[in-house]
């Protein structure tokens, strides 16, 4: 049991980092980094955080309003209150407990 | 002149990385609990979270185990599931080179959520790749932290944490909202919410991230060719 465990441990773990370092074996060795390279890690950021919180929201039930409700009205919150003070601890604790109160006591 | 400033890096990496602590530590705890509950020894909880390190793939990978499933199945879930983390990666090999002795820990070490917080750099006048370390460092801890307890405690925990996990969401809002201000090119971003929403709809929620990656790949490589690269 232990050594099953142990394997799937190391070949998960394994896969994981090869994904991880891939991408900086294939072209971080070169003295520069290559022109198509550079310019995705100039435009991937924005494009991927915009793809981790659709990821985030991706089971959101749309067919009623307690299914979406709450992750739109946080989100809403959260983004609003970003734009407002730029203080990013404050508009995640402000979202989240909001988020919260309303899976817990409103929907 | 030196610690003074190497304090300085670690109260700035410590800050940026209190809302990964909040999310890691709940989502920690919860892994650390299901492990406990599916009956794994204590020990498989940091074994995990030090060299595996990637948290939705450790809740999965508990359900794997105990269906007792072939090691091929183990290596092409990972795959797939993780498949996102070449992305950060490509996005990364320029702003970590050159981080000399610390670049393969910052590697090993890229998560979504330590993505998000140094693909935006380090704050002014902060040694960039020192802080990125730190942030990094600070983030595995958060969440070998959580995942320990959580086997330790198990179920002794009885707190209504529902919804406590909106935290990383919350994050992944504010990167957004702040590289949308920075950005005067609001393309990449929109591309990105719009190929991933596209890719929602026509694969559903499970499968919807490959398609979506190389819809965005392919739409960015387009947008470079028809601009010429002007912001080379």
């Amino acid at each position: 049991m232990n050594s099953y465990i142990l394997s799937c441990v190391a070949v998960c773990a394994a896969v994981t980092a090869a994904l991880r370092f891939l991408p900086f074996l294939i072209f971080g060795g070169g003295k520069k980094t290559p022109a198509f390279i550079a310019y995705l890690g100039r435009v991937l950021p924005c494009a991927i955080i915009g793809m981790l919180v659709v990821f985030c929201l991706r089971n959101t039930d749309l067919s009623q309003l307690r299914g979406f409700l709450p992750a739109l009205i946080g989100c809403v919150l959260t983004a609003a209150l970003h734009l407002w003070r730029r203080n990013t601890l404050l508009s995640i604790a402000a979202g989240t407990v909001c988020y919260m109160l309303l899976v817990q006591l409103v929907f | 002149m030196e610690q003074r400033q190497k304090g300085t890096l670690l109260r700035r990496a410590f800050v940026a990385t209190l809302p990964v602590m909040a999310g890691y530590i709940v989502l920690g705890l919860g892994f650390g609990m299901i492990l406990k509950a599916k009956g794994f020894s204590f020990i498989w909880a940091p074994v995990m979270s030090l060299f595996i390190y990637a948290g939705s793939m450790q809740y999965i990978l508990l359900d794997l185990l105990g269906g007792g499933v072939p090691l091929l199945t183990v290596a092409l879930t990972t795959l797939l599931v993780n498949a996102r983390h070449l992305f950060y990666s490509i996005s990364m090999v320029d702003a970590y080179r050159g981080a000399g002795a610390k670049k393969p820990y910052m590697i090993f070490a890229l998560t979504d959520e330590t993505y998000s917080l140094v693909c935006t750099g380090a704050p002014e006048g902060v040694d960039r790749h020192g802080y990125c370390f730190l942030v990094s460092l600070l983030d595995q801890l958060w969440w070998l932290l959580g995942s320990v307890l959580g086997a330790v405690l198990g179920t002794l925990l009885h707190f209504n944490t529902e919804g406590i996990d909106f935290a990383l969401t919350a994050l992944f809002v504010t990167v957004f909202v702040e590289q949308w201000r920075s950005m005067k090119d609001h393309v990449p971003a929109l591309v990105g919410v719009g190929a991933s929403l596209a890719a929602l709809l026509l694969f559903g929620s499970e499968d919807f991230l490959i398609p979506a990656m190389a819809a965005i790949t392919v739409l960015l490589s387009l947008g470079r060719m028809r601009r010429g690269e002007a912001a080379e």
